[in-house]
């Protein structure tokens, strides 16, 4: 008989998947209500270093869309139908003033439209700062990082002129701490699903790794630790499913009902660049220097992800992906790109050619975060499940 | 909708057509002659210093607009979706490579050269990056070096922000032209061609401030694409362009003093009915049926923010030999996309106030986010600031499938109507005050 999850699992899940998408941001705001040296700074896809904000007394907000969960009325009255969906529910949300108690907001170098939503938020005056997240694309040491060690300096004193919290090495210590055992924790739920994908379906990891960006790492800490003792152990059963990793939705999120349509059409996801900045750094970072500032630069100009808004010559993301969809053991790819998000889809020929030279399948989809229908999703990647099990 | 005749062109376009000429002769012909090509962008671009290396610039934005002009970006659109672009990116991105993968033609009919160094510099536009790393695919070993241009996200250019360019010239950009070029950067050329870019530039501004006049002897949107042409691309920097825009001015300032009206390609217009600010590119593949609804409403374009892609000269700007490097460092800053929104809003009200316009357009293009993402706040904005009609409407740069001549027609007939019944108001006004 097929052994049944954890109940305590299924309540972890339920609250990750309450939180995941609470739009009021409640848990983050009544956590600022506690003092008033705290800060809230809400942050963009796709990576900020959220250690600067832990160690200023903040808690670092994703705000990465209101997915099919909010209505666009106002939103949409702000953006051309040619422009990505993203931006106009975070401009619903400010209209609605789910945002209102956040302290500052950072935009980082993603895309022209983000970068522009930072200048909107600066017309409108919303925060006590915003301000776009110029990271480098040179990656020298003395260039690109002395650059963005002033960058992230600047950041500081924004904060430190709100709360007058001064940043020590240990605070910053500290952080790093935290958010390292975060991302090793993410990284061994992958490793687990990698094994038994099975046991936690796609849907369930992206609620919990979402329910981290608007909650205290300490407490998505301490539930990872819970949830990845659970998933350690034996339950569920495995279906005949291929196995594919999804490119192309580090931004904009796909609607959850289409995370699970793919599933349901007999496709395990044992990885994704969904909520990539959560993983951005690859490995640890050191934790026991006098500079840790030094070693989050350090961190940024050498152990990036593979992504669309990072300059990639040299380093190509072709074959990262590559190498991923290899140490997964997948069979397949899906792209799987936001309409009119020029980042992935100007990467996607390339990545696909990437994967055709080293005879990896692949499909790909368009989406919008409020796509309400996936039956040709589903048709699709079932087609394409159903290819690769009798074909390859 | 009638065919066009054929255009009226005045002295200085027909010098600006035989530089061009020349150029493109100069291209096909670069590889016999030795000469190393670079590919590079208009915005931020470092035509000095390629020129300074006897190098020769090749502007893709450039070939791909004129591919529109030439109705032949519709087909080179398609092989690039073919080849996996999406409907929904850049469309000079796609025409670029849909023309490469047609055999490079430019637009003189030549076999453009590729490239021997790709120059990316990165500024004001996310695309750029995305475009270069996939020529770096598709011209495979080519060099290529990356100018990351920070954005001015808090309306200024910092010292730290300038460090970081002419780092990134010096230590990387420089290094990797010199070694396609086979030879050193000669600072005093470049600091010649420096201080020629600023006469140019300086002759620039005359010309479009003559746009303050009433009427505006210039449109400086569908006729200021012209003009800034040599100051945008190849010439920017030698005695050529110096001499083009004092022709220009020349020109210009005749027209000026005579009180006449803009030149259209149907020859000149009789009556100065509305004067406009504009914000964004033109659409290419019908720019003279576009252009034509303006004049034939007697309506002027007496500044634009897409003039000002290629250096915001009018607003002080100019190249300086003194201090070279740090000088295209802050010439790549100040380019208008690198802009951010609060500053270009700001640009639009000074414009609207100083050239005294009636009203203010956008024209929104789907392909260019860096432009039109945000522009209904910014719209919302200048409105309230200004207290004039302003109006939108959308098209594409090179895809013609997004030209919609007819619902553009309509939209512009509808908002010059606004405009004279605001005209007809105000002097109402005025007659009973």
């Amino acid at each position: 008989m097929m052994k049944q999850a954890p109940e305590r699992l299924t309540a972890l899940l339920d609250e990750c998947k309450t939180l995941a998408f609470d739009l009021n941001f409640t848990y983050a705001k009544q956590w600022k209500s506690k003092s008033k040296y705290r800060l809230l700074v809400g942050y963009l896809p796709i990576y900020v270093p959220r250690e600067i904000i832990h160690a200023a007394n903040g808690m670092p907000v994703g705000i990465i869309g209101v997915g099919d969960r909010k209505q666009i009325i106002k939103g949409d009255a702000y953006y051309q139908s040619y422009i990505c969906h993203l931006p106009r529910g975070i401009i619903e949300m400010v209209l609605d003033t789910n945002l209102d108690t956040f302290d500052g907001f950072l935009f980082p170098s993603i895309c022209d439209c983000v970068r522009n939503l930072s200048g909107m938020f600066k017309l409108a005056k919303k925060g006590k700062f915003s301000r776009y997240f110029d990271y480098p694309q040179n990656f020298e040491k003395h260039i690109g990082g002395t650059f963005y060690r002033e960058l992230i300096e600047t950041v500081i004193h924004d904060m430190f002129l709100i709360n007058d919290m001064k940043i020590t090495t240990q605070h910053l210590n500290d952080a790093i701490v935290l958010y390292n055992r975060n991302r090793e924790l993410i990284e061994m739920i992958y490793n687990i699903r990698q094994e038994f994908p099975w046991r936690l379906s796609a849907v369930d990891t992206y609620h919990i790794i979402r329910a981290g960006m608007v909650i205290n790492v300490e407490k998505h800490n301490e539930m990872l630790e819970e949830i990845v003792a659970l998933i350690d152990n034996d339950f569920g059963e495995p279906m005949d499913n291929i196995r594919v990793v999804i490119s192309g939705s580090f931004c904009e999120q796909p609607p959850i009902g289409m995370i699970k349509s793919i599933e349901m059409a007999g496709c395990y996801i044992v990885d994704d660049d969904f909520m990539l900045g959560s993983r951005w750094i690859n490995g640890g970072i050191n934790n026991t220097t006098q500079d840790p500032l030094n070693e989050l630069v350090n961190s940024f100009l050498t152990q990036s992800a593979p992504s669309s808004a990072i300059y990639d010559v040299g380093n190509p993301k072709s074959a990262r992906l590559v190498s991923q969809v290899r140490s997964r053991k997948a069979d397949g790819v899906i792209f799987c790109a936001a309409s009119f998000c020029d980042p992935a889809l100007l990467d996607r020929p390339d990545l696909q050619k990437g994967c055709d030279d080293a005879g990896i399948a692949h499909i790909n989809f368009q989406f919008h975060e409020n796509t309400g229908q996936f039956k040709v999703i589903k048709e699709q990647a079932g087609t394409f499940s159903d290819s690769i099990k009798l074909w390859v | 909708m009638s065919n066009p005749k054929e255009a009226i062109k005045e002295k200085s376009m027909v010098i600006q057509k035989e530089m061009l000429a020349n150029l493109f002769t100069e291209l096909s012909n670069a590889k016999e002659n030795g000469k190393k090509v670079v590919y590079t962008f208009v915005p931020g671009n470092l035509t000095e210093l390629i020129l300074a290396m006897d190098m020769l610039p090749v502007y893709p934005e450039i070939n791909a607009l004129q591919s529109g002009m030439r109705k032949k970006s519709g087909s080179y659109i398609k092989d690039a979706e073919k080849m996996g672009f999406s409907e929904d990116v850049c469309t000079y991105v796609k025409c670029d490579i849909g023309m490469m993968l047609n055999g490079n033609i430019g637009p003189t009919g030549e076999k453009l050269p590729e490239p021997d160094l790709l120059l990316l510099s990165y500024t004001g536009c996310f695309t750029f990056l995305k475009w270069f790393e996939n020529l770096e695919r598709l011209y495979p070993g080519v060099e290529i070096a990356m100018l990351h241009t920070p954005y001015q996200e808090d309306g200024v250019i910092t010292e730290e922000q300038i460090t970081y360019m002419v780092k990134q010239l010096k230590e990387d950009v420089i290094p990797k032209m010199e070694k396609v070029a086979g030879k050193k950067l000669d600072y005093d050329r470049l600091g010649k061609m420096l201080d020629n870019a600023a006469k140019a530039e300086d002759l620039w501004v005359k010309v479009l401030d003559t746009a303050k006049n009433r009427p505006s002897p210039i449109d400086s949107y569908f006729a200021g694409v012209y003009y800034m042409g040599p100051l945008n691309t190849a010439f920017r920097g030698t005695e050529e362009a110096v001499s083009y825009y004092e022709e220009l001015l020349k020109e210009v300032t005749d027209r000026m003093n005579l009180g006449l009206c803009p030149v259209t390609p149907e020859g000149e217009m009789k009556e100065e009915k509305f004067r406009l600010v504009v914000e964004g590119p033109p659409n290419w593949t019908n720019f003279r049926e576009f252009w034509k609804i303006f004049y034939d409403m007697g309506a002027v374009i007496v500044a634009s923010t897409y003039t000002k892609v290629g250096g915001l000269y009018d607003q002080g700007f100019r190249h300086e030999s003194g201090k070279p490097l740090e000088s295209l460092a802050k010439y790549c800053m100040g380019c208008y996309t690198n802009l951010n929104l609060p500053q270009r809003v700001d640009l639009i009200e000074h414009y609207i106030k100083e050239f005294k316009a009636d009203g203010f357009l956008i024209n929104s293009i789907k392909s260019c986010n860096s432009f039109s993402a945000g522009q209904l706040l910014m719209m919302r904005e200048v409105e309230q600031r200004c207290g004039i009609p302003v109006g939108f409407i959308e098209s594409d740069l090179v895809d013609p499938r997004y030209f919609s001549y007819a619902n553009i027609k309509n939209r512009l007939e509808s908002y010059f109507q606004m405009l004279g019944q605001r005209k007809t108001i105000l002097e109402q006004e005025e007659v009973n005050a």
